[in-house]
């Protein structure tokens, strides 16, 4: 391919855009000669949202190399701002396609500006410590959600944390948005399979084209030696910051597209369970390689529905298959065999 | 009363964390792994002790000891199984089979016990010479209330945070622990079975682990599957809190912890409590970004 003058990295992301717009182009016929179970149909949206999750945090895990323990905050961010925008317009008189956009970018726009303000603290730190801060965060945002109630009214916006001041204040025509620990009801679920799909390229473009820029490499310097990335002269938290960010903000629009294929939606549903199953997604794709993220969250999504003939040893199941794929994965004899075929190509990216 | 009653809370509960942040704080030390299955072998603990205590009419004492030998023997078998084949694959490759192993015994939990929360019984009460139950104490003419299962559980932290100290300071395979902290290599090199210490470490997690889901079902008495995850996660959090690896900083995030979150539900919001705890810990750490007794590791360039 060398002589074609496109570089190893085009190529890889080439295969990617490849493979997704292949996957969305079967689906549609699937979809389009009727062939397609309601089960899957369900779950279209849904492993968009978490495909998006996975390729975000794997810019967070794989390519900056810092651990994220709170993704599932910048998701719920995300979720209920992006709900609140398209609650707030729901009267007027957009199209739902551009209802589900404005939602996605609002989504983005706010968990961005939370996660820059999440990242002043975190990115001073390293290592387990700056994952548990993380946690922390996570944690943090699902209480406040869990507590705030959100109205909406011709006077603009209402908000009180605790108790309830909101209902009571509303004017005519008024709304109650967020409610406490009852979370969002009610939503007009607006999120197409196709918007999903139109987010995952997005996202896969700029975090392609993130990577092999000169930000990128800067960034990538930093997770493989940040000492000698800081003593050349790279100013790391700038880096960090902007792979913090970016990640944040892609949450936030798969939080926002994720909500809206609901009626409702609670901060519980965005607790450290769903950081963790989105790492496990990264992990079982491969740090630093966004294919595999999406392979891994697509399989890992649609597995346990897959296992419902095994009703109750599901979950069982799935635990089994996650210790096995590791253990696998990771056994000497099996990673020199595989080596033999892959010649020519470095170790993978794994710390 | 209720500003001393309510530290008096914290003191408890902060044990607690403390003794289940020791599995933590010794797993991470030796193995340099974060065991995300430890929380779960609290539930299991809880569960043993349950069964042996109810179903099968067994004195208190006795059934803690059995719960505490069928964690610690579970213990084993997860190192053994799980974690033992992936010493040399890489940290997160390891964090993520511990996630695996936390999912599988909460299922496992809910498979053999199903989801209904089980009433934990209290062990820690006496009769009175009237006939009557006595839970605790009351002191100052009855303004203050210390329950005796309170008064156990710091005892035992107590009791447990000496004795762990003395075997690590003083015993061979204490020494052996240390060493492998240090350097698993050089240790090696030494004639230090490295694998048996790291078990024996596991071992020894696992089975206060038993103690702590006792105590904690003690106080807090609903028993459900997912009974060790969250607390799992405070005594982790406790444990960074104090500097991770450090067994007097286990001690002191976990009461500090403990303390914080009754204050926060007693005087600023229940719901809130989670969040205020959590946003300590955060700014502890801006402030000393190695945890409260952490160790300063310096930058080797």
């Amino acid at each position: 391919m060398k002589k074609l003058g496109i570089s190893k990295a085009s190529q890889k992301a080439f295969t990617t855009y490849g493979v997704v717009i292949a996957a969305f182009a079967v689906m549609q016929i699937v979809g389009a000669t009727g062939n397609m179970s309601s089960m899957l149909k369900g779950m279209l949206v849904p492993i968009c949202a978490y495909v998006v999750m996975a390729v975000s945090l794997n810019l967070t895990v794989g390519v900056l190399g810092e651990l994220s323990l709170g993704h599932a905050g910048f998701m719920s961010v995300g979720a209920f701002m992006g709900v609140t925008a398209a609650s707030a317009l729901r009267d007027s008189g957009l199209s739902a396609g551009l209802r589900l956009a404005i939602a996605m970018v609002v989504g983005a726009l706010f968990a961005g500006i939370v996660g820059f303000l999440v990242g002043i603290p975190v990115l001073r730190l390293n290592g387990d410590y700056l994952a548990i801060v993380t946690l922390a965060f996570g944690e943090i945002i699902k209480s406040i959600f869990n507590n705030m109630y959100l109205g909406f009214d011709k006077k603009g916006f209402h908000i009180s944390l605790l108790t309830d001041k909101v209902s009571a204040g509303l004017g005519e025509g008024g709304k109650l948005i967020i409610g406490g620990p009852m979370g969002i009801g009610g939503i007009q679920k607006i999120a197409t399979f196709t918007a999903g799909f139109i987010l995952i390229m997005i996202c896969l473009v700029v975090i392609f084209n993130l990577v092999n820029s000169r930000a990128g490499r800067a960034i990538m310097a930093i997770r493989d030696n940040r000492i000698a990335a800081e003593s050349v002269g790279i100013p790391v938290t700038k880096y960090k910051m902007m792979a913090f960010v970016t990640s944040a903000a892609m949450a936030g629009s798969a939080g926002a597209l994720f909500a809206l294929n609901f009626s409702t939606i609670v901060a519980n549903k965005f607790d450290f369970n769903t950081s963790i199953l989105v790492l496990v997604f990264v992990v079982l794709g491969g740090l630093g390689n966004m294919l595999g993220s999406i392979i891994a969250a697509t399989a890992l999504v649609i597995l346990p529905e897959v296992l419902r003939q095994f009703r109750d040893y599901r979950m069982l199941v799935y635990a089994i298959v996650l210790i096995l794929v590791m253990l696998i994965r990771n056994n000497p004899a099996i990673k020199n065999f595989t080596g033999r075929f892959r010649t020519g190509k470095k170790g993978g990216a794994e710390k | 009363m209720s500003l001393l009653d309510s530290i008096i809370n914290g003191i408890s509960l902060g044990s607690i964390y403390a003794i289940i942040a020791l599995g933590y704080t010794m797993v991470y030390g030796i193995a340099k792994m974060l065991n995300f299955a430890h929380g779960d072998v609290i539930m299991v603990g809880a569960y043993v002790c349950f069964f042996a205590a109810t179903r099968f009419g067994l004195n208190p004492l006795v059934s803690v000891l059995i719960a505490m030998v069928v964690c610690t023997l579970l213990g084993i078998t997860i190192e053994k199984l799980a974690y033992a084949p992936l010493r040399s694959a890489p940290s997160l490759a390891v964090l993520i089979t511990a996630i695996g192993v936390s999912y599988f015994l909460q299922n496992l939990a809910l498979l053999l016990w199903s989801p209904n929360p089980k009433v934990f019984p209290n062990f820690f009460k006496k009769i009175a010479d009237d006939g009557s139950e006595l839970t605790g104490i009351n002191l100052f003419g009855g303004s203050l209330r210390i329950s005796y299962v309170t008064l156990v559980t710091i005892l035992v932290c107590v009791v447990i945070m000496v004795a762990l100290t003395v075997f690590i300071n003083n015993g061979k395979l204490g020494k052996a622990m240390r060493a492998c902290s240090e350097d698993k290599d050089t240790a090696r090199l030494m004639g230090i079975n490295v694998n048996t210490t790291i078990s024996v470490t596991f071992a020894i997690g696992s089975g206060l682990a038993a103690i702590a889901g006792v105590l904690l079902c003690s106080a807090y008495p609903t028993l459900v599957p997912t009974t060790g995850s969250m607390p799992g996660i405070k005594a982790f959090t406790a444990a960074v809190f104090g500097g991770i690896g450090s067994v007097p900083g286990a001690l002191l995030g976990g009461l500090t912890l403990g303390v914080i979150e009754i204050l926060a539900k007693a005087y600023i919001s229940t719901q809130l409590s989670d969040a205020v705890v959590f946003a300590v810990l955060i700014i502890v750490l801006l402030v000393k970004p190695s945890g409260l007794l952490g160790r300063k590791i310096n930058e080797k360039v």
